[in-house]
């Protein structure tokens, strides 16, 4: 089954990625390489096998709950590309009006 | 001979004896590592000289203090750039985390540091680990020390050419499909891939979480069972870690392997081997066999869909992982942004490579509604009936053995430009991640051009110890594998 330009954009969209009109059609075809090498699964019968998510078969971990170390505010935010005051600045979400 | 020439066991011993001092040694690695990184350009950070000097002749004074040491006490080792260092930087081989510096450090790296090791620098690696070049990297591409037009493999291909070279004994890498085992196979040095679980993963950047191990690199089997015994157990910072506690890997007994079944997976043989990498693999199978173990033929079905299960594993579920680059928090950030998505749309686009890119969008797609079922979903049942093929094997068998890799290392631009013939180079080491299987690749020898050959040994989840044990029987009988000439 091949994928088309459309769907590509499609799947761009939601993985938040941008490329240009080259890069889709590029894009497309070697999609449609990669979809080719996925298909060999068809062949395998799987009726009643159990998906595998995880390999190790440890039951859910929970700790105490209890306060551990933490980062100070300076240190969680010393890499933040825009910074104000303790808090992460973005773009405005809401309408300014 | 030089003291970066030596392998861990000569160190360690050398150390013990105070036939030189950590000083000395650091001293010699560092100018080994300023001659070569020209040629190689295994690192993308290599830490300040003075800084690292002062840590050697600080565990030079515990030593001569009689005051206890850790079991890598003024052993320097290299890191791979997505292991998180607390003050220096980890970039993944991203333009999207050029300039991000963690604010702590991974589990492994600080058991590094309680075990006296030295940090010497961050080694270079295709973009998020996604890669079998090392090409894939946004600063550089690293040469494989025994032939510089050729490929060191990767992901984790820095650590194996710094360790080839000379230019530290000792290297962690991180391995998701092979990413440890492959460039260690291609440089001629020993790579490991511990059980899924054994070695936590905190600190080490996501990529494929229910795929991804912290492995260990170095010239000899000793130096690369004492590193992950230093890293290796429980974490209270990981729930994926294993409570199973962690054993002597390597112990003096059994020099001889009498007693222990080998067995050789047929489909590891098939269409797509070089036939000098059979050859020389064929040639440890006989060493195997002279040892005393016993050798049978096994079968694995299922290996020939590792491949596609894989990377629809892989891909998907980097997809999620890489989610959090939104330009908000850490990482690059586009000054060409009028409003949130455009923000997070742009920031992705400009800071991630084109490898990067496919893979989300593979997995995106894989994962979208309409296709979970026949992708993602049928790629997890295959990966059951693999896992279910390697439990039949170990029935049977102590340890699989078989090659680490179908070729030798390829030269550079030869696969970079065709997505699938790179993803196939992976074909041996996969399974063994999709099965959460220890594994790991020791040299065996020559190709007829010249260039390194790995033997992939794998055994049942957390018997590492018969793994090792295995490949130190056959580097006593071969010899501990070269480093390469005219460096």
């Amino acid at each position: 089954m091949a994928v088309e330009k459309g769907d590509v954009e499609h799947v761009a969209t939601l993985a938040r990625l941008a490329f240009t009109e080259e890069e889709l059609v590029a894009f497309t075809t070697e999609m449609n390489g990669i979809l080719a090498l996925f298909e060999e699964l068809k062949e395998v019968d799987t009726d009643g096998v159990e998906p595998a998510f995880r390999v190790l078969r440890r039951r859910n971990v929970f700790r105490g709950d209890e306060p551990g170390e933490m980062l100070p505010p300076d240190e969680a935010l010393a890499n933040a590309p825009d910074r104000h005051e303790d808090a992460f600045r973005v773009p405005a979400v809401l309408p300014n009006d | 001979m030089k003291l970066y020439e030596l392998t861990f066991s000569q160190i360690r011993a050398g150390l013990l004896e105070g036939d030189f001092s950590s000083r000395e040694l650091t001293e010699s690695v560092l100018d080994r590592v300023e001659r070569v990184e020209p040629t190689v350009s295994a690192f993308v950070t290599v830490r300040d000289r003075g800084e690292i000097l002062a840590e050697a002749a600080a565990a030079d004074a515990r030593r001569a203090a009689g005051k206890r040491q850790g079991a890598l006490c003024g052993v320097p080792v290299a890191v791979k750039d997505n292991i998180s260092t607390r003050g220096l930087a980890t970039t993944c081989g991203s333009r999207m985390l050029e300039s991000y510096v963690p604010p702590y450090d991974a589990t492994a790296v600080s058991r590094l540091r309680d075990a006296g090791a030295i940090l010497v620098g961050k080694t270079n690696m295709d973009e998020f680990a996604m890669g079998s070049s090392n090409e894939n990297s946004a600063f550089c591409a690293t040469h494989n020390p025994w032939d510089a037009g050729r490929v060191p493999g990767g992901s984790s291909g820095g650590s194996a050419a710094a360790v080839a070279a000379g230019e530290v004994p000792l290297a962690l890498g991180s391995d998701t499909g092979g990413s440890v085992r492959q460039p260690a196979g291609f440089c001629g040095v020993v790579g490991v891939k511990p059980t899924y679980g054994r070695v936590s993963r905190y600190g080490l950047v996501a990529f494929a979480s229910s795929l991804d191990q912290i492995g260990t690199m170095s010239r000899d089997v000793a130096g690369a069972a004492a590193l992950l015994e230093a890293i290796a157990g429980e974490d209270p910072r990981d729930s994926t870690t294993a409570a199973e506690p962690v054993p002597p890997f390597l112990s003096d007994a059994g020099v001889d392997l009498k007693g222990l079944a080998v067995g050789v997976p047929d489909e590891y043989f098939s269409d797509g081997l070089d036939p000098s990498v059979a050859e020389r693999v064929r040639d440890a199978l006989e060493i195997i066999r002279s040892l005393g173990a016993s050798v049978q033929t096994i079968s694995i079905p299922h290996l020939r869909f590792g491949i596609a299960a894989y990377y629809l594993v892989a891909d998907a579920e980097a997809s999620a992982n890489l989610a959090r680059y939104d330009g908000v928090k850490y990482g690059h950030r586009t000054d060409h942004a009028e409003d949130l998505d455009g923000l997070y749309r742009m920031s992705r686009s400009e800071g991630f490579g084109a490898e990067v890119k496919r893979r989300i969008m593979m997995g995106t797609y894989a994962l979208s509604a309409g296709y979970y079922d026949q992708y993602y979903l049928k790629a997890q049942k295959v990966r059951t009936l693999l896992a279910r093929d390697f439990e039949k094997a170990f029935e049977s068998v102590d340890v699989l053995v078989a090659p680490t890799s179908p070729t030798t290392a390829f030269a550079l631009g030869e696969r970079v430009h065709d997505p699938v013939s790179m993803y196939l180079s992976d074909v041996y080491t996969v399974p063994v991640n999709l099965a959460g299987l220890p594994a790991l690749s020791v040299p065996c020898g020559l190709s007829t051009s010249g260039l390194p050959v790995g033997l992939q040994i794998v055994a049942d989840k957390f018997r590492e110890p018969v793994m090792f044990r295995v490949a130190r029987a056959y580097e006593r009988a071969a010899g501990v594998f070269p480093a390469p000439p005219g460096l």
